[in-house]
C-alpha cells in the first residue's frame, strides 16, 4: 500500500517532515561549507590588500623610513626594494626546477616502466617520504650539513667551469650560495614532481605501449612513442606545481643562503641574492607596523607570482579537468545502459 | 626520419638504436638510485646528530632559565605541546569545512558554476606559499584585535588554510572511488539521500578519509614559516592558545639552529655540568629527530589504515 | 501479497532527449513480467522509473502514470522514499555493501530507514529474508562474514534478500543474472519462480530463453533508429508472444534476425 501523506499517523508524519528538512539542512551544510573556501581566498586577498595598502599608497614618510630601514639604505621606492627579491625568488626556483625535472622524470619512468614490482613499490614510498619530511629539517640539513660537504664540488665547478658566466667569480666557502639552496629546493620539490609524472606515466594505455612495442621499437623509443606524448601535460603541469611549491618555500633558503640585494647571476658566490619569502621571516619579527606593511606587499607580490604559475598549471590541465567532468556525467549513464548508446556516443 | 634510417641501412641503425637504449636505460637507473640519496642522508644526519640529546629529559622539560651553553640544558616539551594543540585546533578547523565540501562536490554539485569555481580556488588555494597563509592569519587578526596579535591559534587559522584544500582534495578522491551501484541500492531501499551519504558512502570511504587527514596532519605538522609569523616561540610552556605567543617543533628547531653557537669560558667547559659550545645545534637536531619521528609516525599510519582497512570494492 | 502496477501513457526524457515514448502496459500481480528486447532500447530506463530510481540520474524525468494498487507512484503528496520501499529493485551487478556482514546487509534497509528491531525480531526477519532468498543453509553459520566474501551468485541473492526484506509489495530486477555463471543464473531462475508467490516480480533480461523459461507475461521493447525514442512494441503472455507474435517487428527479433 502506497502511503498518501493523509492516512500517516500523525507521529510519523511528522518524522517523515523531519527527514525530509534533515535532507536539505544536509544539503545546505555541505553547500555553506563550500561557499566559506570561496569566501576565505577572497579575505585572503582583501587582507593582504588592507595591509599592505599602506606600504602602496600610505603615509609616504613612514614608507619611505620603513623601506629605507629593510633594505638597509639602499632605496625608498617598494618597486626598487621588492626588485631584487622577485629576481632572486624566480632565479632559486627555477634552477630547482630544471634539476629536479629531468631526476623527477628519470625516477618516475622508473618506477613505472623499469622497475620490477617491489622494488617500485618500495621506491615510490621511499620519494613519498621525502616529500612528508618538513622543511625546517631541510633547513637543517642543508645548513650544517650539506654546506660544510658541498665546498670542493662548488669550487672544483668555479675551478672548470669559471667560463660560464653562471659558475664565474670567487667560490664562497662557506657555500651560502644560490646554487647550494637550489640543491635543496630540488630535493623538495623531487617528490611533488615524481609523484604527479609517476601517476600519469601509470595510466599510459597498456594498448599504446604494445603498439609501440609491437612496431618493434625499444623500450626507449615505446617509451617516447607512448609514454611521454601520453603525460605530456601532465608533466607540465606537474612541473608547474613544483615552480610554485619552490617559489613559496622559506626555511630552506631562510637557513642556508647567505641574503644580498644584487640582481646577480654568480650562483657560486654568496651573498648575491635573496628571496621574498624568505626575506619576509627574516625581516618580519624586527619589523614596526609600516615595515610589516611593506613585507605584506611584498607577500602579496609573492601570492601574485605563484597564483599566475598555478593558474599557468590549472589552464594546462584545463582540458583533462573538462573532459574528467563530462565523463563524470556521461559514465553512469553507459554503465547502466540508459538513454544512450555508450558506443555511439563516445 | 627514423623510417628512413630503417629503409636505408637496417643493421647499423639497430645497433645504434640499441646503443641509445642501453644509455637511456644506465641513466633512468643513475637518477633512481640518486633519488634515494637524499632521504638516506636527511634520515642519518637527523638519527645521528639527534640522538645526542634525545632522552628523557629533553623531552620533559622547556626552555625556561635555559642561558647559552650552560647547566640546566633546556627542552623541549613546550614545543611539543604547542605543536599538538596548535595542529590540532588546526586539524578541528580544516576537516569539517573540508569534508563537508568534498561532499558538495561529489555529492550535489553536477558540474555547476559554483563546483566549478569552488575547484579552481581550491586549486589556487593549494598554491598559495605557507609564509602567505602566515600574513594572512596575521593581518585577519590584527585587523580585528589591533597590531601584534600573536598567538597559538592565529597559527592554527594558517595551518587550516594550507590544511583544507589538501583534506578537500583527498575526500574528493575518496568519495569518487565509491561505486555508483552502492548508492543506488542503498536509495532501492528507500534511504533518503543525506542519509546514503552518511550510512553508505562515507562508511565505505572513512579508511580512505582518516588516512587522508592523517597525511594532511602530517604535511602541516613540519610547516615553520607561518608559524614563526603567527604564534612566534616563547621559552616557558603556553598552552594558552589565545593568549600569548606559543612554541612549536618547527619554529624551536629553527630559533635554535639561527641563534648559533653559545659562547663558554674555558673555567665552564671544566665545570661538572661542563658548558656546551654546540648545545643549540644538538638542541636542534633533537627536535628535528622528535619532528621527523611525529611525522613518520603520522605518515605509516595514515598509509597502514588506507592499506589494511580499505574496503576492496568487488 | 504482490500489488499490479498499472502503467499508463508514460514518456521518459533524458533533458531534452525522448528516450522512451508512450508506454501503457498492465503488471500483474503475483506473476514473472518480463521486459526484453536489443540492448539500448530503454528497458532497464522503463524499469528505472516504475519506483522513481531514474531520478537519481540528474535531468531525467517521466510523464504519464504508474499506478500501484491504484495510487500514482507520482502523485503530488507521494514520497519518493515510500515508493522505494514499495518497490524493491535488485541491480545488474551484485552490489552487496562492503562494509556490512552478511547480517547486516539483510538489516540495512531497515537500519537506514531508523526502524528499530528487538535483536530476535531483526533475528527472525534475517533468516525469513535469506530463506526467501534460497542462501539461508550457505550462511547460516557466517552471518557476521562480510558480504563481498560470498560468491558473485550468492551475492546477487543476498541483495535479493536484502530487498525481500523490505516486505516490497514489486520487485523490480535489472539484468540480475547477466554477470552470473549459468548453474548460478539457474539458482536465481529458480529462486525467481519461487518469489513470485509472495512478490510481483518484473525482470529485465537480454536474454529470450531466460524470458521464456521463467515468465508469465512478456513485453517486447524496440528503438526505431538512432536518436529516436524506444517504444513498447508488443505486451502479451509469455507463450502467446514467443510462439505467436502479433507484430512483424517482433517476430523478427525472437527469431534472431537483430538485436
Amino acid at each position: 500500500m502506497i502511503h498518501t501523506s493523509s492516512t500517516h499517523s500523525t507521529s510519523t508524519f511528522v518524522s517523515r517532515t523531519l527527514c525530509r528538512y534533515a535532507d536539505t539542512i544536509f544539503k545546505y551544510i555541505t553547500l555553506i561549507a563550500g561557499l566559506i573556501i570561496l569566501f576565505i581566498l577572497t579575505a585572503v586577498t582583501v587582507f593582504l590588500l588592507i595591509q599592505a595598502a599602506p606600504a602602496m599608497v600610505g603615509d609616504k614618510n613612514q614608507t619611505v623610513w620603513a623601506i629605507r630601514s629593510l633594505s638597509g639604505g639602499r632605496t625608498i621606492h617598494f618597486w626598487t626594494y621588492v626588485g631584487p627579491l622577485i629576481f632572486g625568488t624566480i632565479l632559486t626556483s627555477f634552477l630547482a626546477l630544471v634539476c629536479a625535472l629531468f631526476i623527477a622524470l628519470g625516477v618516475a619512468l622508473f618506477i613505472t616502466q623499469y622497475a620490477p614490482r617491489p622494488l617500485a613499490f618500495i621506491l615510490s614510498h621511499v620519494i613519498d617520504l621525502l616529500a612528508a619530511v618538513p622543511s625546517v629539517i631541510f633547513g637543517l640539513w642543508g645548513g650544517l650539513v650539506l654546506v660544510p660537504s658541498t665546498y670542493p664540488f662548488w669550487k672544483w665547478m668555479n675551478t672548470y667551469f669559471g667560463w660560464i658566466p653562471l659558475f664565474s667569480g670567487q667560490a664562497s666557502n662557506p657555500p651560502r650560495t644560490v646554487a647550494t639552496v637550489s640543491l635543496v629546493l630540488t630535493i623538495m620539490i623531487l617528490p611533488i614532481i615524481c609523484s604527479m609524472a609517476r601517476d600519469i606515466f601509470q595510466q599510459t594505455p597498456v594498448l599504446l605501449k604494445e603498439a609501440a612495442l609491437g612496431l618493434g621499437a625499444t623500450q626507449w623509443e615505446m617509451i617516447k612513442l607512448a609514454v611521454l606524448p601520453f603525460g605530456k601535460k601532465g608533466v607540465i603541469s606537474a612541473a608547474m606545481l613544483g615552480l610554485g611549491r619552490a617559489l613559496g618555500e622559506t626555511m630552506a633558503v631562510l637557513m642556508i643562503l647567505s641574503p644580498g640585494d644584487l640582481y646577480s647571476w654568480k650562483l657560486l658566490v654568496a651573498s648575491q641574492n635573496q628571496t621574498i619569502a624568505a626575506n619576509i621571516a627574516a625581516q618580519f619579527p624586527e619589523s614596526d607596523s609600516a615595515g610589516v606593511s611593506v613585507l605584506i606587499a611584498t607577500g602579496l607580490v609573492l601570492f601574485v607570482i605563484t597564483f599566475l604559475v598555478n593558474i599557468a598549471a590549472h589552464h594546462l590541465t584545463g582540458n583533462a579537468i573538462h573532459t574528467k567532468q563530462k565523463n563524470n556525467i556521461r559514465h553512469p549513464l553507459c554503465i547502466n545502459k540508459q538513454f544512450i548508446r555508450c558506443s555511439e556516443t563516445d | 626520419m627514423q623510417r628512413n634510417g630503417l629503409i636505408t641501412s637496417p643493421i647499423r641503425s639497430l645497433r645504434s638504436r640499441q646503443y641509445h637504449d642501453h644509455a637511456m636505460t644506465i641513466l633512468i637507473y643513475s637518477t633512481a638510485c640518486l633519488a634515494l640519496l637524499p632521504l638516506i642522508a636527511i634520515l642519518w644526519s637527523t638519527i645521528s646528530h639527534g640522538s645526542t640529546r634525545f632522552d628523557w629529559y629533553f623531552l620533559t622539560h622547556n626552555m625556561k632559565g635555559v642561558v647559552g651553553g650552560l647547566y640546566p640544558y633546556g627542552g623541549v616539551l613546550n614545543a611539543i605541546l604547542g605543536t599538538l594543540l596548535i595542529t590540532i585546533t588546526a586539524t578541528l578547523i580544516s576537516v569539517p569545512i573540508g569534508l563537508f565540501t568534498a561532499i558538495y562536490m561529489v555529492e550535489y554539485a553536477h558540474g555547476g558554476v559554483i563546483s566549478t569555481m569552488i575547484s579552481f580556488l581550491v586549486d589556487v588555494m593549494s598554491g598559495i606559499p605557507s609564509i602567505v597563509a602566515g600574513l594572512f592569519a596575521y593581518a585577519l587578526f590584527s585587523f580585528f584585535f589591533g597590531p601584534g596579535c600573536i598567538n597559538g591559534f592565529v597559527g592554527a587559522v594558517a595551518l587550516s588554510i594550507l590544511m583544507i584544500p589538501t583534506v578537500i582534495r583527498s575526500c574528493e578522491q575518496m568519495l569518487d572511488i565509491v561505486p555508483r551501484d552502492l548508492r543506488e541500492a542503498s536509495y532501492a531501499l528507500g534511504a533518503t539521500k543525506s542519509r546514503t551519504i552518511i550510512n553508505i558512502v562515507l562508511r565505505s570511504s572513512l579508511p580512505g578519509i582518516v588516512s587522508g587527514v592523517l597525511l594532511a596532519i602530517a604535511r602541516v605538522i613540519g610547516e615553520t614559516a607561518p608559524l614563526l609569523i603567527a604564534s612566534g616561540s616563547v621559552s616557558f610552556t603556553n598552552l594558552n592558545l589565545f593568549n600569548g605567543r606559543m612554541s612549536s617543533l618547527p619554529v624551536y628547531v629553527y630559533n635554535q639552529y639561527a641563534e648559533g653557537m653559545a659562547v663558554c669560558s674555558a673555567s665552564a667547559r671544566a665545570a661538572v655540568h661542563p658548558c656546551i659550545p654546540g648545545i643549540r645545534m644538538e638542541r636542534a637536531w633533537a627536535a628535528a629527530l622528535v619532528l621527523i619521528l611525529i611525522v613518520l609516525f603520522l605518515n605509516l599510519i595514515g598509509r597502514f589504515i588506507s592499506h589494511r582497512f580499505s574496503v576492496s570494492h568487488l | 501479497m504482490g500489488q499490479g502496477l498499472e502503467v499508463i501513457n508514460e514518456n521518459i526524457y533524458y533533458g531534452a532527449f525522448h528516450a522512451v515514448e508512450n508506454v501503457t502496459m498492465s503488471i500483474h500481480k503475483n506473476a514473472i513480467t518480463a521486459l526484453i528486447g536489443p540492448s539500448g532500447c530503454g528497458k532497464s530506463t522503463f524499469l528505472r522509473t516504475l519506483n522513481r530510481m531514474h531520478e537519481v540520474t540528474p535531468k531525467a524525468y517521466c510523464t504519464g502514470e504508474v499506478l500501484l494498487d491504484g495510487v500514482n507512484l507520482y502523485g503530488k503528496d507521494i514520497n519518493l522514499v515510500d515508493v522505494r520501499r514499495q518497490i524493491g529493485m535488485v541491480f545488474q551487478k551484485a552490489n552487496p555493501f562492503p562494509t556490512m556482514s552478511i547480517r547486516d546487509n539483510v538489516l540495512a534497509g531497515i537500519r537506514l530507514n531508523h526502524k528499530r528491531l528487538s535483536k530476535t525480531e531483526a533475528d527472525d526477519l534475517v533468516e525469513w529474508a535469506l530463506q526467501g532468498a534460497n542462501l539461508w543453509n550457505e550462511v547460516r553459520d557466517k552471518l557476521s562474514s562480510p558480504g563481498i566474501a560470498l560468491s558473485g551468485g550468492q551475492q546477487q541473492r543476498l541483495c535479493i534478500a536484502r530487498a525481500v526484506a523490505m516486505h516490497p509489495s514489486v520487485l523490480l530486477m535489472d539484468e540480475p543474472t547477466s554477470a552470473l555463471d549459468p548453474i548460478s543464473t539457474l539458482a536465481i531462475e529458480d529462486l525467481i519462480t519461487e518469489l513470485k508467490k509472495e512478490f510481483t516480480i518484473v525482470i529485465v533480461t537480454h536474454n529470450m530463453q531466460q524470458a521464456a523459461r521463467c515468465s508469465d507475461y512478456t513485453g517486447f521493447f524496440n528503438v526505431q533508429g538512432n536518436g529516436k525514442p524506444s517504444h513498447l512494441v508488443e505486451f502479451n503472455q509469455t507463450e502467446q508472444l514467443f510462439s505467436n507474435p502479433l507484430q512483424r517487428e517482433t517476430d523478427d527479433y525472437i527469431s534472431g534476425h537483430f538485436g
